[in-house]
């Protein structure tokens, strides 16, 4: 079984497009990953079903970094 | 060089396919190898499309769908994904007509042509997108109007929903053209279907004197660019509205 972080960076590293060991905790996805708006939602409907949860827009807006999703996932889902 | 116009495999959403232009633009699609599921307001005419289908040997069924709802929408798309997979072929083809001239019109007239013919195609569109996005693949096309375009006395509320869906075409085409993603406006002239017959019969002439083609169009030749853009012979069309409708307005 996959940590919560584990499996957060897979999705990013799918999602974007990008190697999983350049998913650092602290990157972000729009400055460091190269991702655009589209991207950022596409991700967050990603998390939603790898994690079977909903995150309201008001809080998927904030997701900005890997690090805060791997955050937002252990709180509301721990 | 050949270009393939099959839909085969592909999972169709036509919402009011009871009759008309929708029901042409099912069945077509239906034909060319898509399933289809088309629409309709009551389970009435649900049953009737289901039962054209197995009559045509179209792969799908109808459903009972009222696109001003919500709830409506989001249970029956489940429904729908469940049982036939997600469309990610959408023709908005829904509408109605409450026209009055704009000094005796009514909010509800004007409500109800604002939610049937623009509010709907933003919601139906909106619960289709995420699965069209995963796929990276989908055809978005929406069923306007040459009023939308060259205008109509009476007609303000829905000339103006009619515009409005080409905007919101442009608008989406930019945003999801990255995902595979094309959406276009088919913009149908004078058309013979009964949304078309209940005019008067002089309406109706000085109408057809403004055809260069002198005559009315058949709901098959709105279906048949219809088909084409859901093709992948139609891949490289986005944001664009095409007008189909024998010279009468020519952009």
């Amino acid at each position: 079984m996959s940590s919560i972080e584990e499996r957060v960076k897979k999705i990013v590293a799918e999602q974007l497009g990008v190697k999983e060991e350049d998913v650092k905790p602290e990157a972000s996805f729009v400055e460091d990953l190269g991702a655009d708006s589209l991207d950022t939602v596409e991700l967050v409907m990603a998390l939603e079903e790898e994690f079977e949860t909903e995150i309201p827009d008001e809080e998927a807006e904030k997701i900005t970094t890997v690090q805060l999703a791997i955050d937002y996932i252990n709180q509301n889902l721990g | 060089m050949t270009f393939s116009t099959s839909l085969e495999g592909r999972v169709a959403l036509v919402t009011g396919a009871s009759r008309g232009i929708g029901a042409a633009i099912a069945d077509l699609l239906g034909a060319q190898g898509a399933t289809v599921i088309g629409t309709a307001t009551s389970a009435a005419g649900a049953e009737k499309i289901s039962a054209r289908f197995a009559e045509k040997g179209v792969k799908g069924a109808g459903k009972e769908l009222d696109v001003t709802s919500p709830d409506s929408v989001a249970n029956v798309l489940d429904s729908i994904k469940a049982e036939f997979g997600a469309p990610t072929i959408l023709v908005n083809n829904a509408g109605i007509t409450q026209d009055n001239l704009l000094m005796r019109m009514k909010d509800d007239e004007w409500d109800s042509v604002l939610n049937t013919n623009l509010t709907a195609v933003y919601r139906v569109t909106k619960n289709c997108l995420r699965d069209m996005t995963k796929a990276r693949w989908g055809r978005i096309i929406n069923i306007s109007s040459v009023v939308g375009s060259m205008g109509n006395p009476g007609q303000s509320n829905y000339a103006a929903t009619k515009a409005g869906v080409a905007g919101f075409a442009r608008a989406l085409a930019a945003e999801v053209g990255s995902r595979g993603i094309t959406v276009n406006t088919v913009a149908p002239g004078f058309i013979d279907t009964d949304m078309t017959k209940v005019l008067p019969e002089a309406q109706r002439e000085a109408l057809m004197g403004k055809i260069p083609l002198g005559r009315l169009g058949a709901p098959e030749e709105i279906a048949s660019v219809v088909a084409f853009l859901a093709s992948d012979a139609g891949g490289y069309v986005t944001g664009e509205t095409i007008h189909v409708n024998g010279g009468m307005y020519m952009g």
